[in-house]
């Protein structure tokens, strides 16, 4: 099956997240926890789904992702432009952080 | 302008109060977000991709300086020192936080605005035409109309849960620059026999999934009559719309369904009954909204003015302005300008802070402290003397909002798409920026004539590609952005759907598509011909031949 991570919005602010190792929802798409099988990523997302996320957490789902060495990339469209911002404006989302991305 | 009275005030007062203990509810965990988000809705607050997004009424498209500075400020303030002016008339926000989002909506409610009715299955925020008040063939000024329905519509209990979200544009003139055929609800001023003022009521049409061209069934609705009429719709509506298929739920299925006829018998029926309850706005009360929209104090002005016929004869890019920017008015002396908001490589529709407070401040000097939004995703100064188009067309330069490119192909409507919307499948704003910049050359664009270009990023078709001379729909096809290509759209009086002239093209390839048909078109123009006669002369197959030719 295709590798699979949980991403949300944050409930304040609204900005992209995804679902860490520790269990603690960040901003880096690269530091997400990597479900590999099914059960793995039932797993996961009724971890997101928890009630102690629902205060900070909105609307938690499961997305595919391409499993590499480094780091999980996004597999679509859309969650690339959700991990990096709009690509009309490398000045804002996450991609203005990166350097050289600018 | 409209101004609030005691009531508007305390409710959208009201409406702030709670929103804000709504927001921190649910912040504390006491609410769910299930039950929170129909809360945030109603105040036009969305989830899209990047972050919340906050939808903004602008009621039928007219602001004042100072409510045009109050969204510069909150741009800047809140957001990230822009703003996106909508096919609805409407500004959105892209990066509001839900934490401040309280605090928007009481900076917008101290200038009388507020972010209600841009959500939900209501009746939405009314549009009309953007050069009322001001156009040289309008019989009234239609924001009357839509302040009218405005009130009416706010909160109406009766229609706060209707099948499906509800649409109603309004134009007073003949000419339709509010797309009404291609609304819930389109009314047009009209004049009877007697030369009376009433309203043509066109009901049924709407883009999005099935795009359909309303239907008239009523030629002449006598004014007093307005509210009483539109209930009987929306109550036809109401109880027979198809709230089992979200798809088939909009009034246009239902007219389709049923035949305009039979639809147009239940309306009357209905209004039978409910004509001579005091649903109708009594005439004081309508007088009194009426007052608000009273002409501003024109000066008594030659029709001709020797300073900007001279400036414009000794200025090329200026005269070049004016050709495009500057439409008729109808008081002698006086233009309107379209201040365009797409400027080369631009994105549609997005204004810096900047820009909106020089346009807040060219308003107020030079255009009796009036902006309109229109929904062509351009802001209208509707009251200039030709003596000052000059001066304005300076401040727009240093504003970097001087493209003279009104109604040409770079005039691009186009939804924000994959770059923002959560319900997009494919980008629409960089397609549009690269054909806005494959066009760049303003003599060739001049040379093409009048074209409308729309892009929409999904099937919901907020970007009218529809009814674009040339529309552009997005598409995903196993995850590769694709265009599919429709022509021979129109939006204004004599509407009408655009045909697919055959398959997608890839994001690489459309805007090589578009140049092959505007080539196509030039070469088969006849005297002057616009795109759509040329069009309906030679039919589509010396299109498809240069668009689908093997290389
Ligand atoms: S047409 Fe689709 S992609 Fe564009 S704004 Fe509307 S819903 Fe979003």
């Amino acid at each position: 099956m295709t590798a699979q991570i949980v991403t949300a919005n944050r409930l304040g602010d609204g900005a992209v997240i995804y679902l860490g190792r520790d269990d603690i929802w960040g901003e880096r798409l690269g530091g997400a926890a990597v479900a590999r099988s099914q059960d793995e990523a039932a797993a996961l997302l009724a971890r997101a789904e928890a009630p102690a996320h629902r205060t900070n957490v909105v609307g938690p789902y499961l997305m595919d992702v391409i499993d590499e060495a480094t780091a999980p990339r996004p597999a679509s469209n859309r969650e690339n432009i959700r991990a990096l911002g709009p690509t009309v404006r490398s000045d804002l989302g996450r991609q203005a952080e990166i350097p050289g991305r600018r | 302008m409209y101004r609030y009275d005691e009531f508007d005030h305390t409710f959208v007062e009201e409406r702030v109060a709670q929103f804000r203990e709504q927001v921190a509810r649910r912040l504390s965990g006491e609410l769910t977000e299930d039950e929170f988000k129909p809360l945030r809705l109603m105040n036009g607050l969305y989830l899209q991709l990047h972050a919340y997004m906050l939808r903004v009424a602008v009621p039928y498209g007219t602001l004042s300086s100072q409510q045009m500075r109050k969204l510069a400020h909150i741009a800047r303030r809140y957001d990230k020192g822009y703003g996106h002016f909508t096919t609805r008339q409407n500004i959105q926000f892209n990066w509001p936080k839900l934490e401040e989002a309280a605090d928007i909506l009481a900076e917008l409610a101290e200038v009388e605005m507020h972010a209600i009715q841009t959500s939900g299955n209501c009746i939405r925020n009314v549009t009309a035409d953007h050069f009322a008040g001001a156009a040289a063939d309008e019989i009234e000024d239609p924001r009357v109309t839509a302040e009218v329905i405005r009130q009416w519509s706010s909160l109406h209990p009766e229609f706060s849960f209707l099948p499906r979200k509800f649409k109603v544009a309004v134009t007073g003139a003949s000419n339709d620059r509010a797309a009404i055929k291609v609304h819930d609800i389109g009314l047009q001023m009209v004049r009877d026999a007697r030369g009376r003022a009433g309203f043509k009521v066109i009901v049924g049409g709407g883009l999005g999934r099935t795009p359909l061209i309303g239907e008239t069934i009523r030629e002449f609705l006598p004014k007093r009559y307005l509210l009483s009429y539109l209930e009987a719709i929306l109550r036809v509506y109401n109880e027979l719309g198809r709230r089992d298929n979200i798809y088939k739920a909009r009034i246009k299925i239902l007219v389709k369904e049923i035949g305009a006829k039979a639809f147009a018998e239940m309306v009357e029926k209905e209004w039978q009954f409910l004509k001579d309850w005091d649903v109708d706005l009594p005439d004081e009360e309508f007088a009194r909204i009426q007052a608000y929209f009273a002409p501003p104090p024109f000066d008594d002005l030659p029709a001709v003015t020797a300073s900007f016929e001279a400036q414009r004869f000794e200025n090329r890019d200026f005269a070049r302005w004016v050709r495009n920017n500057v439409d008729a008015h109808k008081a002698p002396g006086y233009a309107i300008v379209t201040v365009s908001l797409k400027p080369e490589g631009g994105v549609p529709g997005d204004a810096t802070a900047a820009q909106m407070e020089a346009v807040a401040d060219l308003a107020a000097r030079y255009s009796f402290d009036e902006i309109r939004v229109s929904h062509e995703q351009n802001l209208v100064l509707a009251h200039v003397r030709q003596a000052d188009l000059y001066a304005v067309w300076q401040g727009l330069i240093a504003a970097e909002l001087a493209s003279a490119n009104a109604g040409l192909i770079s005039d691009i409507i186009s939804c924000p798409g994959l770059d923002y919307c959560n319900l997009a499948t494919a980008r629409s704003i960089p397609v549009a920026q690269r054909i806005s910049r494959r066009f760049a050359d303003i003599e060739r664009q001049h040379d093409i004539g009048g074209l409308k270009l729309k892009i929409s990023g999904c099937i919901n078709a907020c970007g009218h590609h529809h009814v674009g001379h040339i529309g552009i729909l997005g598409v995903d096809k196993k995850g590769q952005e694709f265009y599919q290509i429709t022509l021979g759209g129109n939006a204004d009086e004599n509407a009408v759907l655009g045909r697919i002239v055959g398959p997608a093209f890839s994001y690489d390839t459309v805007v090589d598509a578009v140049e092959t048909i505007v080539d196509t078109y030039l070469g088969q123009r006849r005297n002057g011909e616009a795109f759509n006669q040329t069009l309906a002369r030679v039919g589509f197959d010396p299109f498809k031949e240069k668009l689908y030719a093997p290389h």
